[in-house]
């Protein structure tokens, strides 16, 4: 079975052109790849560029050098370099991602949210409100606020509806930048039960935890991201 | 992926006079995809959507434009009467102003009726239940519909222009700053509105803004603008989230954090 996400000697650094500048080294010859079924986690202390990584495996950062291969579509893509309508494709069908904070979108309810992702994939939008209503139940969120837009719930409950979000699609890729911040004990065990599931289907997972306990639980390995220092010379 | 685009965008320029309206400007866009083109008053982002929509006449450069038939037309090689059929049938275009794009003196279901009528529809009955059902898409009451544009809020107004702009099915829609001048309460639902059209419609369009709040929510690709060249372009979240030239980093480091 081919190796769904490959990173080869991938650079990242920010140039502050308000500050002179002045060149901020993120992470170099960041190196790994990820097998179908496993979650790894990249551990380091903040600052190490463990965010950073993640957003560039997504597009959402760019990459100033190396490759990030993914398996898509019956081909490989080098995402570092792609266009931006090949990186959507990619996300669409092949890289999915979790980050710590649901943005927004106003008068869209939390329902609506979470069955998005499909319907943007061509499912139907009843059949996908369905899988939504099972999710969110699955995660204890309140029925009485699926109909109500996001934007006034508890950290914990957002975070919960972008969790929904993000497994309810069947990406072969799942990014996860601290999913359980800000959930109770309960709730971490319900998103550990859903990696679980996720691996147990073949998913290729990332994951960002500082959370000792679920990191036990979840990870199969732990890539460590102070190898991949870059400011170290520089700056 | 193996599609082509709606529309190839090469070496665009526009002066006028020795002053440069916009310059080089290259693209492609695709069915389905909403691009934003952003930058301060001056920075060309409007010489170009005009020169796009054919509204202007580009010093150099063109524009091919994948029409029904799968034919690539040349834009600016169009007959005037080619062009104003396609702006009337597979085109929309959005004003900042609803007032330019409306007929004012005329009533709601008109306005709406109008363009179907351009399109050819004679038939009274179905030109009404069309407009009917265009109003209460675009959240307009249908007992509106025999009032002016006149007797509306500015909210009103733009939903009313971009049912007007809609009601043909056009494949590609242009818009010029569409929720400028409106409260913010009326500009997130119009937002919403808009959001949810292009999404069901897979309409492709280009929203030209200086709002790049309004640009993250509408659209997956950027341009950013600064002296009539293009300074940056990429997927939106990426410029917005990690912003390579100097001038985008500017721009997105001076929004207003609430």
């Amino acid at each position: 079975m081919p190796t769904p996400l490959v990173v080869s000697d991938v650079a990242k650094s920010f140039t502050m052109h308000l500050r002179d500048g002045i060149k901020l080294p993120v992470v170099a010859g960041v190196s790994f790849s990820i097998r179908a079924g496993e979650c790894a986690v990249l551990g380091g202390p903040s600052g190490a560029g463990k965010s950073s990584i993640l957003k560039m495996l997504y597009g959402n950062y760019a990459v100033d050098e190396g490759q990030i291969i993914v398996q898509h579509a019956d081909g490989l893509i080098d995402l570092a370099t792609a266009s931006p309508r090949t990186v959507l494709a990619v996300r669409r069908q092949t890289i999915g991602y979790v980050s710590q904070f649901l943005r927004t979108v106003p008068r869209v309810s939390a329902l609506d949210v979470v069955a998005e992702p499909l319907v943007e994939r061509g499912e139907d939008r009843e059949a996908a409100r369905g899988k939504a209503r099972a999710l969110l139940a699955q995660l204890n969120l309140p029925e009485k606020l699926w109909a109500l837009p996001p934007a006034t719930f508890s950290g914990g409950e957002q975070q919960r509806v972008n969790i929904a979000r993000g497994f309810i699609t069947h990406h072969p890729v799942l990014l996860l930048d601290e999913p359980t911040a800000s959930l109770d004990a309960r709730n971490r065990d319900v998103v550990i039960a859903l990696i679980a599931e996720k691996k147990a289907a073949g998913v290729a997972l990332l994951g960002i935890f500082h959370d000792h306990d679920v990191r036990e639980a979840v990870a199969d390995r732990i890539i460590d991201v102070t190898t991949f220092a870059a400011g170290k010379r520089a700056a | 992926m193996t599609d082509e685009p709606l529309l190839r965008v090469s070496a665009l320029s526009k002066f006028y006079g020795s002053r440069v309206g916009c310059e080089n400007v290259s693209f492609d866009l695709w069915p389905g995809e909403v691009l934003a083109v952003v930058g301060e008053s001056g920075s060309g982002k409007t010489t170009l959507l005009n020169c796009l929509s054919t509204r202007l006449l580009p010093s150099s450069g063109t524009a091919s434009y994948r029409m029904r038939d799968g034919q690539f037309r040349e834009l600016y090689r169009m007959s005037e009467a080619e062009r104003r059929f396609l702006m009337r049938t597979d085109w929309g275009f959005v004003h900042q102003n609803p007032a330019d794009g409306l007929r004012m003196t005329v009533s709601a279901g008109a306005n709406v009726g109008e363009r179907l009528m351009a399109v050819g529809d004679r038939h009274y009955g179905k030109i009404r239940a069309t407009a009917v059902d265009w109003l209460s898409r675009v959240e307009i009451d249908e007992d509106r519909i025999d009032d002016e544009p006149r007797a509306f809020s500015g909210g009103m107004r733009q939903r009313l222009q971009i049912a007007r702009n809609l009601v043909t099915g056009p494949r590609l829609v242009f818009m010029d700053e569409p929720t400028g001048g409106l409260d913010v309460s009326v500009q997130a639902r119009l937002l919403d509105l808009l959001r949810g059209l292009v999404t069901d419609l897979g309409l492709a369009a280009i929203v030209v803004t200086h709002d790049l709040a309004v640009a993250r929510l509408l659209s997956q690709r950027m341009m950013v603008m600064k002296d009539g060249r293009v300074v940056e372009s990429g997927l939106t979240d990426r410029v917005l989230d990690d912003p390579r030239a100097p001038y985008t980093q500017l721009l997105v480091s001076s929004i207003l954090q609430v």
